[in-house]
């Protein structure tokens, strides 16, 4: 993807976000944009977007990023996880056309000034969440990566994989028990 | 936050809410629950991060001068928008309120029989969202469920061969329940029904449980 750069942590991603929510600062934003982006548009393109379609929605979906830094709460959701949210709600949009629903005082609302630790641990916890999934055994990875990109149920997984409707779901469960455990 | 809610929605249903792939009433129902559940916001709020995960592990590369272009659209971005005030009911949380576009009063009743009445409310596709209003001590007509099935109670309360369901507490049933709900005595009794098979109202004729409600 472009030049080679040593990969920021997920406390970068954090700074560059408040830059651009305290500053707007477009170097922040352009930094961002070069990370995100293309891995936006993937799940995009994962999620059955063909990829001129993927590659205007991740241009929207950064567009948002950039309107809605004030929003942005580092002790709530890594930079990937808020990004991920947004991602999600323009597929939801644009793809089912569907609406979404969402709960009473919204997640990501503006609230006291977030605790700076709180924060910090709350990047700790994201990088270990992916280096969980990252070490799930195959075949479990790609069941909750299918959950999570596409628009096909558990019964569309089973018919087209032939595995028992009860094994994908034991196995998403499997999976998630692991990813759970990682994380105590 | 209520801490007295004691059944919740799901795991199934809150990764389907976070990953974004549930019917539209099925978010509804997540939406509402999530406005009156800690537990299950957290749960989400993990699932989310899961999201979070994934996406960061690879990508397809954007387009020349796609960066370029992203930055001329912020330069015309406006000042950032505000998040829009939502309307606050005692009864309805705020995602319910949207829907029925005001508080209790603006609910649009139609009977089913029986005094319970119902409203259907507009979401798309593949699931049935509807709010029910089961008069205290009154039943639920007999209903079949075709599917899947999440009831979780607004207001009062009700019980059935299952448990008692209080506000905030949902009830998840399928083809291989058979319930007679009945709300308590207490007060009217409000919820939200979510169905992804059409609810069979078997009859509008009183049937015997009436006899059995007035006691
Ligand atoms: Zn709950
Ligand atoms: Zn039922």
């Amino acid at each position: 993807m472009g030049k080679e750069e040593a990969t920021p942590d997920a406390g970068e991603w954090v700074r560059l976000m408040l830059r651009i929510r305290d500053e707007r600062d477009r170097a922040a934003f352009a930094a961002l944009f070069r990370h995100f982006a293309p891995r936006v548009k993937g799940f995009l393109m994962k999620s059955g977007a063909d990829a001129a379609l993927a590659e205007e929605c991740a241009q929207d979906v950064m567009t948002t990023l950039w309107n809605k830094a004030h929003l942005f709460d580092p002790s709530r959701a890594s930079v990937a996880t808020w990004i991920f949210t947004i991602a999600r709600n323009r597929r939801i949009d644009l793809l089912r056309r569907d609406r979404r629903p969402e709960p009473e005082d919204l997640p990501w609302g503006p609230e006291a000034e977030p605790d700076q630790e709180d924060a910090l641990a709350l990047q700790q916890e994201s990088e270990r969440l992916r280096a969980a999934l990252k070490a799930l055994p195959e075949a479990q990875r790609e069941l909750i990566e299918r959950a999570y990109w596409g628009d096909v149920s558990h019964s569309e997984i089973a018919a087209e994989t032939g595995l028992p409707l009860g094994t994908i779901k034991s196995r998403i469960r499997l999976a998630l028990d692991r990813l759970r455990h990682a994380m105590k | 936050m209520e801490e007295t809610i004691h059944h919740h929605i799901g795991d199934d249903l809150l990764m389907g809410y976070s990953a974004g792939t549930l019917p539209e009433a099925f978010s509804l129902m997540v939406a509402a629950h999530l406005s009156l559940c800690d537990t299950c916001r957290a749960a989400v709020a993990a699932y989310d991060a899961v999201g979070g995960a994934l996406i960061e592990d690879d990508g397809v590369e954007m387009t020349e001068g796609s960066i370029e272009h992203a930055l001329a659209r912020i330069e015309l971005a406006s000042a950032p928008e505000p998040v829009p005030e939502r309307k606050r009911c005692a009864v309805l949380p705020a995602p319910l309120a949207d829907y029925v576009g005001g508080d209790l009063a603006s609910v649009k009743w139609r009977p089913v029989g029986m005094g319970v009445r119902q409203a259907i409310l507009p979401t798309s596709g593949k699931a049935t969202a509807r709010l029910l209003y089961i008069p205290a001590g009154a039943s639920v007509p007999d209903h079949g469920h075709g599917g899947r099935e999440l009831t979780m109670v607004l207001q009062g309360a009700f019980s059935d061969e299952i448990a008692s369901f209080a506000r905030g507490d949902v009830e998840t049933a399928d083809e291989s329940i058979v319930h007679t709900p009945i709300a308590d005595v207490g007060a009217d009794c409000i919820c939200l029904a979510v169905t992804d098979a059409p609810l069979r109202f078997r009859s509008l004729i009183p049937r015997l449980i009436q006899p059995f409600l007035k006691i």
